[in-house]
């Protein structure tokens, strides 16, 4: 049984303009020294997914910076491994691709010529810790053709555009729609798609002809015509969809049960490029409680209920309070900051007063000066 | 394959027995340094930086962990096409199997890797010192005085200089006097175990000594006196900067404190010089304290940290429980330190469980008098270790 994983670098990157201005969504800072497409890229590679394909569009160099060969992540091999699919525009000018069901079509050669049984669709907004191996023997057992991960939870207005599911006791799936926004407790799902390889290059063939444009109006809608079955997912899943989500399940990493889960369930570990930074220095003027803290940082100051990513230094008389600081940023003395996010390389001169509050939390852009 | 200007040999094969139970079940250079290193990760980090990209690891004692965290070299960069690192074991031969015999012997039975690589130079390293060195300065004195041999030197106090290899030299850097150890040495110029030869001397050398009966096979005590006689051209290198041989307790408990403060002895914060190992994939430290009490002290990746640290270095994946005291520690990575108990001056090796309310350094604690744990041991709640003590896993 062989799988082949499909990575779409940015489908909700206009969820977040903040950070994806600069970057791709895959390639957002998270959990003080990651980015986000290294969880579902450590997901794929400890279920045994060696195979794997990232569609980038737009701005996808610092998701190439962040890859590279993919020897971090164990996928620089000679069978298989980690390949970067880049936008193209076709023969007809029909221009770049504008939504999921486009992007894979636009990489049928490479799905074609890498024999896999089945191939494994996610996205990058999903933080968490999932083992797909039952999730690929359960589609296999169920000769489904496609596999929907979805799940339990209770809907509020934030989800309304996410896909719901219904399903029989048998787990295969009777309805697929868009959250009306109705509230309770509801199968989700989670954009981690199995679908058999020869049913997707059969679509792909045809699918001009029989008007197929969308994955989710198109074929998944459609469980007449396709075989399609639900697989639950349960323990700690956080979607990134805002900002707000952003800020919230980053914070969600100061609990120390969600970092056991996360980071270690099952002995099942997430890769993130090597940075080689020295560990992290605290001098006895340093005063931190509550705080999820990098490689790399020195930290002189007051850090309570925050989280530093790798390479920042807080000086003397500086209090960082509730807030997520990214990697190499640096906050002058007497600086204090709540509720702040700081991107990547920013700095605070002496003295600033910088605050948001939890649910509009205030953002630094990268490289800025405050 | 193009041929090479320098190659390195490594000599990681020692016990480092005055570390006690630190090297019972692994070699010197695989013990763990300031949070996240190992002390080979200071040569072969030098070599990467300093452009010698084909190092020979030569193992012996102990290799296990060594091996396996060498690998391919990929941690240093040292994974290439045409060099890269390469593990040398002691091996059999048609005429027989032989151990690595002192450190010029080790060497000799590896001129078949020397001689594949066929470089004009071969510099010789130990693994058991922690410093930043950049070997090729080094390389361009020794090509420079056309030079048979150059020895690395750093000053050290005159009081310690008996300890040390001690050389004496003109105002051209060449050496015309040279001590393994002397009672009573003759200057502080001491030996810092780093030697670039030319290849075919070397070659020479090391045949000439390995048919001498009455040699003990050693750099220090045989060739390099042999080479002083015979005339030959030696030279020293004045090296500058910080240098500390970790080979006892003390040493290697005071090198992980000169890695603390804001203006540390020795800094790993430079981006020029970047120290590398090998990489565990562990999430940020999490400090959980609510007084927070982390002060002077090195956290790394992995720890979880609901206790008091003061003065110590704190390795990967630790846990130290509520209300536990670390003071003036080293502790190793994976450890679990059990809430309510209290180190002082202790060493704690990888993988060690502390139960809850154990005193570790009982008595009057100093930097003479650690207490250390062994790799692996488990200690049971209430446990009160003696100051000075040392504790196995069986």
């Amino acid at each position: 049984m062989k799988a082949l994983g499909i990575i779409f670098s940015n489908i909700h990157e206009r969820d977040i303009p903040e950070l994806t201005k600069v970057r791709t969504l895959a390639s957002v800072p998270f959990g003080g020294r990651y980015r986000l497409i290294d969880f579902v890229l450590s997901n794929m590679v400890n279920s045994g997914i060696t195979n794997i394909g990232i569609i980038a569009k737009y701005n996808y160099q610092s998701l190439m910076d962040h890859v590279q060969s993919g020897k971090s992540w164990g996928l620089a091999r000679k069978n298989g491994g980690l390949t970067i699919l880049p936008p193209f525009n076709d023969a007809s000018g029909g221009g770049v691709f504008n939504n999921r069901f486009e992007a894979i079509k636009s990489v049928s050669s490479f799905i074609r010529h890498n024999e896999a049984d089945y191939v494994v669709m996610a996205d990058c907004d999903i933080v968490c810790n999932i083992d797909l191996a039952p999730a690929l023997k359960a589609h296999e057992k169920n000769n489904a053709d496609i596999t929907l991960v979805y799940r339990k939870k209770k809907i509020d207005a934030s989800d309304t555009y996410r896909l719901v599911l219904d399903t029989d006791a048998n787990g295969k799936v009777t309805k697929v729609n868009m959250n009306d926004g109705a509230a309770g407790e509801k199968k989700v799902y989670t954009d981690f798609m199995i679908i058999s390889q020869r049913k997707l290059m059969y679509i792909i063939e045809n699918s001009d002809k029989w008007g197929i444009k969308s994955f989710s109006r198109d074929i998944l809608s459609n469980i007449k015509e396709y075989s399609v079955y639900g697989y639950e997912q349960d323990g700690y899943y956080a979607a990134i969809n805002s900002l707000t989500d952003y800020y919230k399940h980053s914070m969600d990493l100061l609990d120390p049960d969600v970092v056991r889960e996360l980071f270690y369930k099952g002995g099942a570990e997430i890769y993130t490029k090597v940075r080689d930074s020295a560990p992290a220095k605290f001098t006895d003027t340093a005063l931190v409680r509550d705080s999820m803290i990098a490689d790399g940082c020195i930290i002189e100051g007051e850090v309570e209920n925050s989280i530093i990513f790798r390479g920042c230094h807080i000086a003397k008389g500086a209090k960082v309070t509730n807030s997520i600081i990214m990697q190499d940023s640096r906050i002058d003395t007497g600086s204090t900051l709540n509720c702040v996010i700081m991107d990547k390389a920013a700095h605070v001169l002496d003295g600033r007063l910088l605050s948001g509050h939890p649910t509009h939390p205030y953002y630094i852009e990268k490289e800025s000066v405050i | 394959m193009k041929k090479k200007q320098c190659v390195a040999m490594l000599l990681a094969g020692g016990q480092g027995s005055r570390l006690k139970a630190l090297t019972t079940t692994v070699a010197k250079p695989a013990v763990s340094f300031g949070g996240k290193y190992r002390i080979i990760d200071f040569p072969l980090s030098n070599c990467s930086n300093s452009g010698i990209d084909t190092v020979g690891v030569l193992t012996q004692y102990q290799p296990l962990v060594l091996n396996e965290y060498i690998g391919t070299g990929e941690s240093w960069d040292l994974d290439r096409k045409n060099g890269g690192a390469h593990v040398l074991a002691p091996y059999q031969a048609k005429k027989g199997a032989r151990w690595y015999e002192g450190t010029a012997n080790a060497i000799y039975q590896n001129i078949q890797f020397l001689d594949k690589y066929d470089s004009e130079h071969v510099l010789i390293l130990s693994g058991d010192h922690i410093y930043k060195m950049d070997y090729s300065k080094m390389l361009a004195q020794h090509i420079e005085t056309d030079a048979d041999i150059t020895i690395a030197v750093i000053d050290v106090p005159m009081d310690e200089a008996s300890r040390f290899g001690i050389m004496s030299y003109d105002k051209n850097f060449r050496i015309f006097d040279f001590a393994e150890k002397p009672k009573e040495p003759k200057s502080n110029h001491a030996s810092m175990g780093v030697y670039l030869f030319k290849k075919d001397v070397l070659v020479r050398m090391l045949t000439e000594d390995d048919a001498d009966p009455d040699s003990e096979k050693d750099f220090g005590k045989n060739i390099i006196p042999k080479m002083l006689a015979e005339n030959m051209r030696v030279f020293a290198y004045q090296f500058e900067g910080y240098w500390k041989d970790v080979g006892t307790l003390k040493s290697l408990w005071e090198a992980n404190m000169d890695l603390l403060g804001i203006n540390p002895v020795f800094s790993l914060y430079d981006g020029a010089w970047k120290i590398y190992s090998g990489n565990d994939a562990y999430p940020p430290a999490l400090l959980l304290t609510k007084n927070g009490c982390v002060t002077n002290s090195i956290v790394t990746e992995g720890d979880i940290i609901s206790g008091r640290v003061v003065n110590s270095v704190i390795g990967e994946g630790v846990t130290i429980g509520e209300g536990a005291v670390i003071e003036n520690s080293v502790v190793f990575s994976g450890t679990v330190i059990g809430a309510g108990s209290k180190l002082s001056y202790a060493i704690i090796d990888e993988n060690v469980t502390v139960g809850e309310n154990c005193i570790v350094g009982e008595g009057k604690a100093s930097p003479d008098k650690i207490t250390l744990i062994g790799r692996n041991s488990v200690v049971p709640d209430g446990t009160t270790l003696d100051c000075g003590s040392i504790t196995e896993a069986e």
